[in-house]
């Protein structure tokens, strides 16, 4: 249930308050947020598919100017 | 009797339903360019390349070619919002961007110098495409020295999620095709916006409003907000400073980047508010808002709301309902919410309260929220269909960014790479200057889902998917139903080879048997939809006819 909760916003110097609708629920999370053992799963995966010699390729990565 | 033709101006009950997130709207990405296996190939000849391949892959979907040329003649990248026009004489050459770019090897040579262009290792005299229509309704083209997808106009953020995540498709396959060509060097794609060394490129977004909306009113009421909805869709970046040498992890990729409050430039002293003044659209009546302060987003969930949020906000300025608030020193305002993660530092108004990025957005929130139910537009049932979600999201997502950011981090585009680099921290004990971080931060928007690293959280349902992947997928090809994109779309992929040039307001045909090119103008987006021109599609196959009764032409003379 903890993500159906809605904080109303807190303390600003604001005068609208009374027509502000009631805060509609949060979506589904999915398993969105998962727990450190996932974390240590997706960083091993993550390091084989990282471009080898991080430190060059990086440094390669140069663009001309744009917008 | 309704006319199909899309250049008739609509009637006063024909716009969208007004005060909430639905207006005309669209995205511009251009794309990071690298060839790992090239360093020095030109990028302007890797870009025209990118386009070359994209062509090849719409000819073999397509018989008689789905492409076709850009139609200049009504570009004004000079006019400015504020009411005057640059002299040319005055502009930066980046500016000219009403000119057709045609490259040639003299062209190349001239820009970027003759060694670079014989490090590409090949005669690429004669001109390259630079330009193409697609059958979506959007435009890929080289702009600088970058790819750049715009997306065809939509009317809704969701819609906009949807033509913004087919461009990635778009650009995939040309990465796609390129790799598989023996003779030349693979290309990647970053959706990102700076190399880290003092270059940006940009993610722009357009928006239409009536023109009647005081110009000074769009300053005033956006400028605040600008400062602060990056909390809610920056894409996070490794680096500080324009060239990244401090090393730290700041919320937007842009940023830094941005040195004056208002102004026309796009490539230089970058404003916070554009006023390139370029409306597409019948003149009299319509503004498109060009903005350029936005970052590029993987994160469906951050691209929903940076579009759907901003187009709330325009809708509160049009009915004059802003809030009126003005923060002091805009530009580094900016720059201290994009260096504070912990969203505790406040900015300084100029009636001397400080407040947080969270508390100014949570004000137009508020002002929004109102807004939109005052005029019945915001109503789960009744609404308009896209303003009860955005108001839904936004304040979740204000929510979990002061209470929850591990929930937060599955939408917040900037959180969730910033919990990945976290990761690596931790695990392996690495300080910011460190280059694995910031090859995390260049790889997470490597456009291949096998490479990007947002892709591998997306697999792993890690970041919130909210459009399906088939709607996505099918963007690539079919435009919006819903304005002129899809009378500009279906001209491109059913006639094709009759179709010489098209633009954001024009399709111009060349057909046999008429004597001159036939130039249709498209000048009011929310004409040429599927209501009003799918009949005509369906009749005919062929162009002439179809070009007869649409412009009440003797039918083959």
């Amino acid at each position: 249930m903890a993500g159906q909760e809605q904080q109303q916003p807190q303390s600003r110097d604001t005068e609208v308050d009374e027509d502000v609708p009631a805060a509609p629920p949060a979506p589904a999370e999915g398993q969105a947020s998962a727990a450190t053992q996932g974390v240590d799963d997706l960083l091993d995966e993550i390091d084989g598919v990282l471009e080898s010699n991080a430190e060059e390729f990086v440094r390669a990565f140069v663009q001309k100017g744009g917008q | 009797m309704t006319s199909a033709v899309p250049g008739r101006p609509a009637g006063p009950s024909g716009g969208l339903p007004v005060g909430g997130a639905m207006r005309v709207m669209g995205s511009e990405t251009e794309y990071g360019i690298h060839a790992p296996s090239a360093p020095g190939a030109n990028a302007t000849m890797m870009s025209a390349r990118v386009i070359q391949a994209y062509a090849q892959v719409t000819r073999q979907r397509a018989a008689g070619g789905a492409e076709t040329r850009w139609d200049y003649t009504d570009e004004e990248p000079l006019h400015d919002a504020r009411g005057w026009t640059l002299e040319r004489s005055q502009a930066d050459p980046d500016q000219l961007t009403d000119q057709p770019p045609v490259l040639d090897a003299e062209a190349v040579a001239l820009a970027y110098g003759r060694q670079e262009l014989e490090a590409d290792g090949e005669d690429e005299s004669g001109t390259l495409l630079m330009n193409m229509v697609l059958g979506n309704g959007a435009r890929l083209y080289v702009d600088h020295a970058h790819p750049e997808y715009s997306s065809p106009e939509v009317t809704n953020p969701r819609a906009a999620v949807t033509w913004d995540a087919a461009g990635d498709l778009v650009a995939l396959a040309a990465v796609r095709r390129l790799a598989a060509d023996p003779d030349l060097p693979p290309v990647n794609l970053y959706k990102n916006n700076t190399d880290n060394k003092s270059v940006s490129y940009g993610s722009h977004e357009n928006y239409l409003m009536p023109r009647t909306v005081p110009f000074g009113d769009i300053v005033r009421g956006l400028t605040p907000f600008f400062i602060t909805r990056q909390i809610i869709c920056g894409a996070g970046r490794v680096g500080m400073k324009q060239d990244g040498s401090r090393p730290g992890y700041q919320i937007s990729q842009r940023a830094d980047f941005f040195e004056t409050e208002v102004g026309l430039e796009t490539t230089i002293r970058r404003p916070i508010i554009n006023t390139r003044d370029e409306p597409h659209a019948t003149a009299d009546k319509y503004r498109r808002l060009h903005v350029i302060i936005g970052d590029a987003n993987l994160s469906q969930a951050s691209n929903f709301l940076k579009f759907g949020t901003t187009a709330m906000v325009l809708s509160l300025i049009e009915a004059g309902l802003a809030p009126k608030i003005e923060v002091h020193e805009p530009v580094a305002a900016l720059q201290s919410v994009s260096h504070d993660t912990s969203l505790k530092a406040t900015v300084r108004l100029l009636d001397g309260r400080r407040i947080t990025a969270l508390d100014l957005q949570w004000i137009y929130y508020e002002a929004a929220a109102k807004h939109a139910q005052d005029t019945g537009v915001a109503d789960a049932v009744d609404g308009d269909g896209h303003t009860h979600e955005v108001l839904e999201r936004w304040s979740a997502t204000l929510t979990e960014l002061a209470g929850d950011r591990a929930a937060a981090a599955s939408s917040v585009e900037w959180l969730a790479k910033l919990s990945l680099l976290d990761g690596y921290r931790e695990r392996d004990g690495l300080d910011w200057g460190h280059a694995r971080l910031g090859l995390v931060d260049l790889q997470w928007a490597d456009i291949r889902p096998e490479k990007g690293l947002y892709y591998r959280l997306l697999a792993r349902d890690r970041m919130q998917r909210i459009v399906d992947d088939g709607l996505i997928q099918r963007a690539v090809t079919e435009p919006p139903s819903d304005t002129r994109a899809y009378f500009r779309g279906r001209c491109v992929s059913r006639f094709g080879a009759g179709v010489v040039g098209a633009s954001w307001d024009s399709v111009i045909f060349d057909v046999p048997g008429r004597g001159r090119l036939q130039r249709v103008p498209t000048r009011e987006p929310l004409r040429g939809t599927e209501a009003l021109t799918g009949g005509l599609f369906a009749r005919h196959r062929e162009a002439g006819p179809f070009l007869a009764e649409l412009l009440g032409l003797p039918p083959g003379s």
